[in-house]
This record gives C-alpha cells, sequence and structure tokens, in this order.
C-alpha cells in the first residue's frame, strides 16, 4: 500500500486567494492512501523543500503530491527535492491548482473544490506511479548554425571559440545578412561595414568554423546531441578552389540586373559578389539571368577568368551532416509597403523605404553615399520619416512594434542633417520607443542638436503633386491637419519573418507564433531555447531586435550549446512509450501517427522460436506526446508514467468522488 | 448580343431630382448595351443623409425595405447609380447578413419576409465588370480619342472594402478608368481618386465643402484633365453646383466640366438625347463635347 504524503501550496496569494488552501490539506488527509498532509506558503522554497525531504522520512512517505502551480515551473524542482530525500524522482505528482484553479476562477468556494478534485486525482495517479530511469545518450559534439547574419556570425564565433567545430550555412552567397547591408549603427554611430567585417572576417579563418554559403537547409532528422541534417549547397558556378577574387568575370559580365544587396537601387551582373567585403570573396552565377544558361551565346566569364575557376555545369552538392546543437538565426525581412494604398501602393519613385535610404547614404551604395531622389537624382530639400508603417498596425497584420523602427528613424534624420544641415528632415511619428542604452539621449540629439521636426501623429496619404510628394498626416499634439511638400519620403516599414519561415520550423520541428516569429520555450525564463531541446534561437528570427539585443542573445544561444556540449553525454527522458511486444500484432498504426518518426516495426522473437513483426520505440527519438497510444488498437502502447491505468485512476477519482 | 441581362433598379432620391440627367443617361445607356433595368416599385430613402447618422436601426431599415422590395420582385440584384445609396443598401445588406438579431428585429419592423437574398450592386460596377470593357468598346461610336479624364470615385463607392467586398484597390480604383479607355478616353494619373468633397457637411459647413470641392478641382486640373467623370450626385452637386464658388474662394479662375460617367458613355455611344443632359449640368460641359472630342469625332455638331 502506497503511502502518500500531500503538500498544497499558496503561492503567496496567488493560490490562498481564491482556494482554503488548508480545507485543500485536510480533505487531502482523507483521501485513501494518504498518510500526511500540509500546507505552506511558498512550497518550492528552500524551507518549504525542507519540509517536504523531512515529512518523507519522519512519515515514511513513498509517494509525493505537491498541489500547486504547473508542472512545466517547478516539477523538476520537486524531483530533486524528492530525490535528495532517497526517493526516485518520478513518485511525485504536480496538481495544478494555480494556472487550473485560483487564476482562473473567482468563486472561492468552487475553486476550493476544483482544488480539492485535482488532489484528488493526483493522489490516485501517484498511487500507481512506478520508478523510472534514465539512459545515457551520446553527445555528436559539432554546432550547425542557420543563417550568417551577425546574429549566426556571434554564434558560431562563439561556439568556435568554446572549442567546439561549428558549420555555418547561409542562403545567399555572403555572410554578412542585414547588419552589412547598413550605413552607421546607432546610437554611437560606428560604421556597421567597419564593426562586422572584422568579425566575418574570424569567421572564414576560424579553424573550427566551416562556412557554407549559397546553402540551405532541406532536412532535419535526430533529436537533441544527435540531429542529422542534409544541406544543399546550390551550384555557385564557379570553384571555390580555384577562384582568387580578382572580379574580372563580374567587371565584364554583359547581363544587368536589380542588385538585391543595394534593394533595388543599384545593378548587378549576372556573375557577381554580393558587395565588395563579402565572404567568402567568390562569385556566384545567377543563372536565372546568365545568358549562356538561358540559350543565348556568351561565355565572357570563362573567357577571362585568369584561373579557369568558371564552372557552368556545376551541379548542386548535397551534405548530410551529424550535430549535437543547432542554432537558428535566420533573420528578418522587411515588410513590402506596396500594400499601403494611402501611400501609393509602392509605385511613387520617391517613396522609398529605411533600408533604401540606408543604402543611398552608405559610401558603398549606389550614390557613393550621397541622398539623391530616386526618380531625377536630385538632392532633396525636405525629406519627411514616417515611422511605424506597416507596424502595430492590425489593418496590415502586425499588431507588434517592429522595434527599431523610432532608432533608425532618429539615425536618419540625424545623419541626413549633419551631411545636409539646410534639408529639412520631418519625422512623423506614433510614440518614441527610445529604450536602449544611449538611446534616448540619442533621440534628444537628433531634435535638439540636429533640428529635426518630430510631429506627432499618422500619416493618412502620400501621393504625387508634380515633382514633388506630398505628404498628409495629422498633428495630434496640436490637433490639427499637416501637409507637407516633400522631395523624399522614407518609410520605417515593418519587420517581419522570412517568408519561409514557417517552411524552416516545420523541418526544425519548433513552432511559431501567428506572426510566424520562431517560438521560444518560455517568454521570460527561457528566451534562447525551443521546446525541443537541442534547438536554440538567436536574433530577430524570434522577434524584431537591434544590433546588442542580437548579439547578446547569439551569445546566449553559444554558451547554451557550450554547456551541452560540455557534458559527456546526455540522459533520456524516461516519459517514453513502451511497447508490449508480446501484444502486438504489427498493425502499424503507431507507426503512420507518430509526428516524430520514433517508432518503427521490427522483428521480433515470437512463439516457439518464429520470428515475428512488433513495434519499437526508439528511446532517444520519443518525445512521449502518447499520440501512439491513442493510436494503438490493441491497447498495447503505454507511456511510462502516464499510463492507461493512472489515467483511468484519475478520472475515476474525479468521477467516483 | 449574348443574352438581354436585366437588374432591379434603384434610383433613390437624387436621381429623380437634381441628378435627373444621371436617371436619364444610366437609363438610355443600359438599354442601349442590352441591360434591362426594372425600376423597384414604391421605394423608399435608402437611408442615407440623416437617417443613418442619427438611427442606425432606422438606417439599416429603410436600406433593408428597399432590399426587400427587390426580393419581392423575384430578383436578385439591383443596380444603385447613386454612390451614397449604393453604400447604404450594400453595407446594410451585410449587417443583416452578419446580425441574426439585427435581421429579425428589422423584419419585425418592416412586416414582410427578408431572406437577405438581394444584392445591391455599384452600376458603375454592373457597367464595368458585367457588360464588360469589350462590350462597351464595341458600342461605342464616337471615340473620345484626346479627351483627358480625372476619374473620381469619391468616397463610397469602394469603401468601407470589407463591407463592401469590393474587388477595387480601395486608394486607386480602377474601374472608371478602365471605362474611360474602353470609350477611347485617357485616363489621367492623379492622387484624389478618392479624396472626400465633403458630401457630409453639404449644408452645415459650405466652407469646408468649397476647399475639399477646390483641391479636388485643382487636382484634376493640375494633373492635366479636361473633365471630371464621377459616380455620384452628391459628388455631382459639390464639384458642378458649387463649382463657381468654390474656385472663386480658393483664388482660381478656372471651370472643370464634370460628366456622370453615364453621360460620358452616351456621348461616345452617340446616343440620342446626350445634348440635352449636359444642358442640366452648371458648369457648361458641352465644352467637352465640342472642344476636346471635335477632331476626332469627324466634326460634328453638338
Amino acid at each position: 500500500m502506497a503511502r502518500v504524503g500531500v503538500f498544497v501550496c499558496w503561492c503567496g496569494s496567488n493560490i490562498a486567494r481564491t482556494v482554503d488552501v488548508q480545507r485543500v490539506a485536510e480533505a487531502a488527509r482523507r483521501i485513501p492512501g494518504v498518510v500526511f498532509s500540509t500546507d505552506y506558503k511558498y512550497m518550492c522554497s528552500e524551507p518549504g523543500q525542507t519540509m517536504v525531504r523531512d515529512a518523507i522520512r519522519e512519515h515514511r512517505l513513498d509517494r509525493v503530491v505537491v498541489a500547486s502551480c504547473s508542472p512545466r515551473l517547478h516539477e523538476p524542482t520537486f524531483q530533486r527535492c524528492i530525490a535528495e530525500a532517497g526517493l526516485n524522482p518520478y513518485l511525485v505528482e504536480m496538481a495544478n491548482i494555480r494556472e487550473h484553479c485560483s487564476w482562473v476562477h473567482q468563486d472561492r468556494e468552487a475553486a476550493t473544490e476544483k482544488a480539492i478534485d485535482l488532489v484528488r486525482m493526483a493522489v490516485a495517479k501517484a498511487r500507481r506511479d512506478f520508478p523510472l530511469f534514465r539512459n545515457e545518450i551520446p553527445i555528436t559534439k559539432r554546432a550547425l548554425v542557420i543563417g550568417g547574419g551577425v546574429a549566426g556570425i556571434q554564434a558560431a564565433l562563439d561556439i568556435a571559440d568554446a572549442g567546439y567545430p561549428v558549420t555555418l550555412v547561409e542562403r545567399t552567397p555572403s555572410i554578412g545578412g542585414r547588419m552589412a547591408q547598413y550605413d552607421k549603427t546607432f546610437p554611437t554611430l560606428d560604421c556597421a561595414a567597419c564593426i562586422l567585417t572584422p568579425k566575418m572576417v574570424d569567421c572564414a579563418s576560424h579553424p573550427n568554423i566551416t562556412i557554407l554559403t549559397y546553402a540551405e537547409v532541406e532536412e532535419v532528422s535526430g533529436f537533441v546531441g544527435n540531429f542529422t541534417v542534409r544541406i544543399r549547397r546550390r551550384a555557385r558556378g564557379v570553384d571555390m578552389e580555384k577562384c582568387t577574387g580578382c572580379g574580372v568575370c563580374y567587371s565584364k559580365c554583359p547581363v544587368k540586373v536589380p542588385n538585391e544587396f543595394e534593394e533595388g537601387m543599384g545593378e548587378r551582373r549576372a556573375i557577381y559578389v554580393p558587395f565588395p567585403q563579402a565572404v567568402p570573396n567568390v562569385p556566384v552565377i545567377d543563372r536565372q539571368h546568365c545568358r549562356l544558361n538561358n540559350g543565348l551565346k556568351c561565355g565572357v566569364c570563362q573567357k577571362l577568368c585568369p584561373t579557369g575557376a568558371i564552372a557552368y555545369d556545376q551541379e548542386d552538392e548535397v551534405i548530410t551532416g551529424q550535430f549535437g546543437a543547432i542554432v537558428v538565426a535566420t533573420g528578418f525581412k522587411m515588410w513590402d509597403h506596396s500594400q499601403i494604398g494611402e501611400y501609393g501602393y509602392g509605385g511613387i519613385p520617391d517613396v522609398i523605404s529605411g533600408l533604401q535610404f540606408e543604402r543611398l547614404m552608405n559610401a558603398s551604395g549606389p550614390t557613393e553615399g550621397k541622398i539623391v531622389r530616386p526618380s531625377d537624382h536630385r538632392p532633396p530639400k525636405t525629406v519627411v520619416f514616417v515611422a511605424c508603417v506597416g507596424s502595430r498596425s492590425e489593418n496590415h497584420g502586425h499588431e507588434y512594434c517592429s522595434k527599431v523602427c523610432c532608432m533608425y528613424t532618429a539615425k536618419h534624420a540625424l545623419l541626413l542633417k549633419e551631411k545636409y544641415p539646410d534639408t529639412q528632415a520631418y519625422v512623423f511619428y506614433m510614440d518614441i520607443r527610445a529604450n536602449g542604452k544611449g538611446y534616448e539621449e540619442f533621440v534628444r540629439r537628433t531634435i535638439e542638436e540636429y533640428g529635426a521636426h518630430y510631429i506627432r501623429g499618422r500619416v493618412s496619404r502620400i501621393y504625387r503633386h508634380g515633382d514633388r510628394v506630398v505628404v498628409k498626416g495629422a498633428d495630434t499634439l496640436l490637433g490639427r491637419p499637416v501637409e507637407i511638400d516633400a522631395d523624399l519620403v522614407v518609410l520605417a516599414t515593418a519587420m517581419e519573418p522570412q517568408d519561409d519561415a514557417k517552411e524552416l520550423a516545420r523541418r526544425l520541428g519548433i513552432s511559431t507564433d501567428q506572426h510566424n516569429w520562431f517560438s521560444e520555450a518560455h517568454p521570460k525564463l527561457k528566451p534562447v531555447e525551443v521546446l525541443s531541446s537541442g534547438i536554440y534561437l538567436a536574433g530577430a528570427c524570434q522577434y524584431p531586435k537591434d544590433i546588442p539585443d542580437t548579439v547578446a542573445q547569439a551569445s546566449g544561444a553559444a554558451s547554451k550549446v557550450a554547456g551541452l556540449f560540455s557534458k559527456p553525454h546526455l540522459l533520456s527522458e524516461p516519459m517514453i512509450a513502451s511497447v508490449r511486444e508480446e501484444d502486438c500484432v504489427a498493425c502499424g498504426q503507431c507507426v503512420r501517427v507518430c509526428p516524430f518518426s520514433a517508432i518503427e516495426l521490427v522483428d521480433v522473437n515470437g512463439k516457439n522460436g518464429a520470428s515475428r513483426r512488433a513495434a519499437r520505440v526508439n528511446e532517444g527519438l520519443c518525445h512521449g506526446c502518447g499520440t501512439c497510444v491513442a493510436g494503438c488498437r490493441g491497447s498495447c502502447i503505454d507511456l511510462r508514467g502516464f499510463t492507461n491505468a493512472q489515467v483511468l485512476s484519475e478520472i475515476d477519482a474525479l468521477a467516483l468522488a | 448580343m449574348d443574352g438581354e441581362r436585366v437588374y432591379a433598379y434603384y434610383p433613390g432620391c437624387s436621381l429623380h431630382a437634381t441628378a435627373k440627367e444621371y436617371d436619364l443617361s444610366a437609363r438610355a445607356v443600359c438599354s442601349a448595351l442590352g441591360v434591362e433595368l426594372r425600376e423597384v416599385p414604391d421605394w423608399n430613402c435608402c437611408g442615407a443623409s440623416s437617417a443613418h447618422a442619427r438611427d442606425h436601426l432606422l438606417g439599416v431599415a429603410l436600406a433593408a425595405r428597399n432590399l426587400a422590395l427587390v426580393e419581392e420582385m423575384g430578383m436578385r440584384e439591383v443596380a444603385v447609380p447613386c454612390a451614397a445609396c449604393y453604400n447604404r443598401l450594400a453595407v446594410a445588406g451585410r449587417e443583416l447578413q452578419d446580425d441574426g438579431s439585427l435581421a429579425a428585429e428589422v423584419r419585425e419592423m418592416l412586416g414582410r419576409p427578408l431572406e437577405g437574398s438581394a444584392k445591391a450592386r455599384a452600376l458603375l460596377d454592373v457597367v464595368v465588370r458585367d457588360v464588360g470593357a469589350e462590350r462597351i468598346r464595341d458600342a461605342v461610336k464616337r471615340p473620345l480619342e484626346g479627351l483627358k479624364v480625372a476619374c473620381y470615385y469619391g468616397c463610397l463607392l469602394v469603401r468601407p472594402p470589407r463591407a463592401l467586398g469590393t474587388e477595387e484597390r480601395v486608394e486607386d480604383p480602377q474601374s472608371l478608368d478602365e471605362l474611360v479607355r474602353a470609350l477611347g478616353g485617357e485616363p489621367v494619373e492623379w492622387p484624389h481618386k478618392t479624396e472626400c468633397c465633403g458630401a457630409g457637411l453639404s449644408l452645415a459647413r459650405t466652407d469646408v465643402v468649397r476647399t475639399l470641392s477646390a483641391n479636388i478641382l485643382k487636382m484634376a486640373r493640375d494633373c492635366g484633365a479636361g473633365c471630371v467623370v464621377c459616380a455620384c450626385p452628391l459628388c455631382m452637386t459639390n464639384l458642378d453646383m458649387r463649382q463657381a464658388e468654390s474656385l472663386k474662394a480658393a483664388g482660381e479662375d478656372f471651370s472643370m466640366p464634370v460628366l456622370y460617367f453615364t453621360e460620358l458613355m452616351g456621348l461616345a455611344m452617340g446616343l440620342p438625347g446626350a445634348g440635352r443632359w449636359l444642358k442640366m449640368h452648371f458648369v457648361d460641359a458641352s465644352a467637352v463635347t465640342c472642344r476636346e472630342g471635335a477632331a476626332a469625332r469627324q466634326e460634328e455638331p453638338c
């Protein structure tokens, strides 16, 4: 006969305000199998845990029920606690009387009754708990970093510096990401390239880092410590070993196409490096636009290449690698403002995005740093900046704040006034969100020292009138409509997840929020982890972030990886499915329903030495979701720690009370 | 001709009064295009102007009675020339569809069945989408060659987009432009297609109306338009009847003919009576027929 102890937590007033905890403890004492019960203000505190341990010894408890918060929060705490008292850690049950009870109810009487029911169920289950044990799993100590922007670069460098090999996969021809496109960075006005390119070079030269550019992750299988990843390295058309980066090929290529790196404002060739400091400094042939690939006569680059590096017939390479951990750092994209009718559906040439303005200001940009209007290449006399374009807007599908626009808009206005003091700069804003180190001071400087006109209000219309752009809006502080004849309008457009974020999440088996940002495991306490272990997030693929936040999170992800790799091995989760092979008829239903491909049909020894088929669970892959248990027609699969008998006893305890 | 199209027709109060020429031209053009319009018997106010601003239920019920009458005619679609009437009937129809208890209350008020099967369609939409540019082009006898037209949609044809379920780009609608092209004219690129003409303040604050209307007319001129074409009697009143005072107040000295799209169609299709419709305007619109299109139309007298 089990000897169960019940410990009811007040959680300060979180539970005690709505639930009569003393009554719950008293009621618990009358439940069959319970030999001890008590209540305490904070059961998770050290005195609370000591109370549990003491009670185990004093009352010879062999099962423990803690009625407190969600097991997601403190189950590990109490597992450790009872292990210290000599019990198997899987002999504790959590009755969630906070999230499932006190927080969602107001009626004290009813909530108390419900809490007693929850405790009764937990006791019924605890009485059928049995000890579970964890197995050792080896770890492949090589990390995969997906995305070669500043987040991926930082994560790769930190993991490599900790002594572990890293593969950095980047989709475009060069690492560097968005940050490589920026001009200067707020609030210090450091040149983005000057602080980023040394890190890019460090990555390229680090003995522990392998960079795969022009490559994408195609398939991910396995589990923490043992991921198998298939990576497709697209054909570059250039032999990386032979190329010296001299640049003759792209200086002579006859094809010109809009340059993505310049946000469409400049041109590149069909064979190109995206920007001068590219790493690796090896061009790629854009097969969509290459003349030769489109059946036209050409071959100029091949004729001119002094080292014979051009390889038109190069094919995609598929690389399959083993990794112990994955850092996802795939970044964001800018929302396309052509969806805003009020601002001209993207059809007004002198209405540009913030990122385009960034390229205009950049000394290595399409205008060599001269700020001119795209329509007629004249320097603008009046520039209007509009913040929150698409952000904080339910209409445009982004209820969230894109977080960096207030700051880069201030930076744009400041740099504009610094370069061209006679130019008028107007900034339309909703609120100024300058909550970082030195940020508020930076905005004040833009307004007070540089004389940018900040107007609090939304812009309702932008239209062309002659060769000017009319911006109509409201000054909500003066309560007046405003109309500005501008030469150039810069829209701080919303940040969005990459188009294929959802697809990558599916491949990785991680979740996304309603906007397709990757979801962290806990918004406060596990901001770097995802719910699947061994996968970590860095940078703006999770939510809009500025560079310091991105770099900090990347280092956080790297330290999680290093922490994982510093262990000799992993311990498996014991709450997984197990098959009673003697009852299994090998129908294969569990194989079909398993979302983690963790079950297969294998040959087992049947009666009289004959061989027969039966389902078997791969303990490394099983997440313990229980789908197979529900699917099994013969009820011959059980989830350890959540057996059918245990779950039914909980229901009985509720129904028969 | 691929079979005659039949629609219920809801003229609304303006088309029996200030916008008589809109009514005449709409009927003439539709008849020429093989579209039969059957006027809704005993129709009443659509609920625009004061009713829907004062009392939501009254606004919906007035529109609903008209829709119920259309159902009683055994028709599914009612063509509505006036943008304000169209907006009321369409928005009320949507509200009745979305809100069962409102529909029940209105049915009770009306004392007649209301299934919700009748749908309000803007006459412009019927002409451009149902008849189609191709058939219109075929019907044109005197193409409006060289006529630059500012297509003015006003606020009510496409807004609110969710309630109207419009296919138009809300801030840059295209149906009138498409129509003008089919008539052989040239729609100008201009930003004020859906600017407010001030109709909501037509009587209370004429100063506001003057400013807003003058802005629209000036922009049309600046963008090279020879005339403005519209699809709403309220827009017409503000842009045409108030034009002289509006432009005078704005310190401007020009005049801009304003036509209903049906009038422009009538001219291009060479319908008899088109000249008479234009005589009902305040700003001399005969200039459109004489000056701009004269060369193209072989010096025909207007």
